[in-house]
């Protein structure tokens, strides 16, 4: 059971921490550190407990601290760097805005660690869709150019960004080699063999944005986050673009959830670390107004593999709340009984019954990046 | 030498001291402080190292014309400020 998380805001990284005193609120914000400094997401490497803040800074581009004891002392480590653009390279522009996009890294995305047999070894997702990953706690990062060089790459177009990204590395825990990518907007992408090769892995999904006849291309699909579960790594959630998909054969199919409420379209997905068929979202209403479906803010969860849905409110605002939950907004704990969301407008809920209820921690923090368990 | 001062905003990331140093080009000028003072780099330069999107270089009060070469020349008494840009607000 965890009883601190990692908040990831606008304006600085904070230590949410339960408190065991009886008769004070059981949830608090503990401590701020980076204050004022855009911290975009946050990394906690489960077999060394080190924390990883990625930063952007705006002018004085994106970075990376590392702290070994829990928050009390950071370091700034290295950041992925791409290497020199070839003077012949020649690639064509993004299919849909038009530019190509800089071999230079714009936001670092998401963070992964690696396998518990691969201690060091961390995966950074970075717009403009560059993978990278490092041996050595993120002291160094290598691009992985399989990935790069693909020529499929050049189908990706931006999702809420002028250029891709990879939001979403999902290290399978049976075998760290086989890795799965979500990338906005470009599919799912799989590698067997620790980035060599990669395949697509996004049969099934449909995208509403595209006309009908390319409604079904996997490498322009737009899964916003992709959730793993734990015991059951083959069990896969997506909040996609435009709807829920599920697969239970490891990225090869997948398959659209109807009927979901209030809305299809969200953000954050989580999936329960040991149950398959227990997933949770925060929707919103889809693309083009992105807030809570009639002011209230929701979390829906399915304990059945996705045939039925429950809207959980208790404890969470509305009407007229217009929270909207980001993709990495979301977690649960190892447990699969406690989780946390936050919100772009610096809300935090905590549930300690798998969403029954929630616990409003703060409505005051800067908009919320990700959230994360120790 | 070329004075190399550096905005007071990113002495709060990474500490950078006005140097006096040797080069005929900001390239040259920048190069040298970084010699000393890697981690700077990343802060005023991107990847293919050209400047910041919103870093921007003034050449005794003159903004800079090479953003991506720096192949601006200076001069033994020139001064380089090294400023953020209001494009990134």
């Amino acid at each position: 059971m965890s009883n601190r998380i990692w908040v990831a805001t606008r304006k600085g990284l904070f230590a949410v921490e339960r408190e065991t005193e009886s008769g004070r609120a059981p949830w608090r914000v503990a401590r701020g550190f980076f204050l004022g400094d855009n911290v975009t997401f946050a990394l906690v490497d489960g077999r060394d407990n080190a924390v990883y803040a990625a930063l952007n800074h705006g002018h004085f581009g994106t970075k990376l601290h590392r702290s070994r004891d829990g928050g009390a002392r950071w370091e700034e480590c290295a950041v992925p760097v791409y290497p020199p653009q070839p003077e012949d390279h020649d690639p064509p522009p993004n299919p849909m805005g038009g530019k190509t996009s800089p071999w230079n890294l714009e936001l670092l995305w998401t963070l992964a660690a690696g396998g518990a047999d691969e201690p060091g070894v961390l995966w950074a997702g970075t717009l403009p869709g560059g993978l990278f990953r490092s041996e050595d706690h993120g002291s160094t990062w290598n691009l992985n150019r399989p990935l790069w060089d693909d020529p499929r790459r050049f189908q990706w177009f931006g999702g809420g960004y002028d250029y891709p990204g990879i939001h979403s590395i999902c290290v399978d825990p049976r075998d760290a080699r086989r890795v799965l990518l979500g990338v906005s907007c470009g599919g799912v992408w799989e590698t067997c063999d620790a980035g060599a090769s990669w395949a697509l892995r996004a049969d099934g999904m449909r995208a509403e944005y595209m006309p009908p006849e390319r409604a079904y291309d996997p490498e322009i699909q737009d899964p916003h986050c992709i959730a793993r579960c734990r015991e059951h790594p083959d069990h896969l959630w997506v909040a996609h673009h435009n709807g829920v998909f599920r697969s239970t054969d490891g990225a090869a199919s997948w398959r659209e959830l109807k009927d979901v409420p209030p809305s299809a379209f969200g953000f954050a997905v989580a999936a329960h670390p040991s149950d398959p068929n227990t997933a949770w979202f925060v929707p919103a209403i889809k693309d083009e107004k992105r807030i809570p479906v009639d002011g209230q803010v929701v979390v829906t969860r399915t304990r059945d593999g996705g045939e039925t849905f429950e809207v959980l409110t208790e404890g969470l605002p509305g009407p007229h709340a217009y929270d909207l939950t980001f993709r990495h907004a979301l977690d649960v704990d190892e447990t699969g009984d406690r989780l946390v969301f936050g919100s772009t407008t610096g809300s935090l809920w905590v549930s300690e019954n798998q969403g029954d209820s929630w616990l409003c921690v703060t409505n005051h923090l800067p908009p919320i990046h990700a959230t994360r368990f120790v | 030498m070329p004075l190399v001062r550096f905005t007071t905003n990113i002495q709060r990331h990474v500490p950078c001291p006005d140097r006096q140093v040797v080069g005929s080009t900001v390239r040259a000028a920048l190069d040298a402080v970084f010699a000393d003072n890697e981690k700077a780099r990343g802060y005023v330069l991107d990847d293919a190292g050209g400047l910041r999107r919103h870093m921007t270089v003034f050449i005794d009060g003159r903004i800079v014309a090479d953003r991506l070469g720096l192949s601006d020349s200076v001069a033994p008494g020139t001064r380089i400020d090294v400023m953020q840009a209001l494009s990134g607000g």
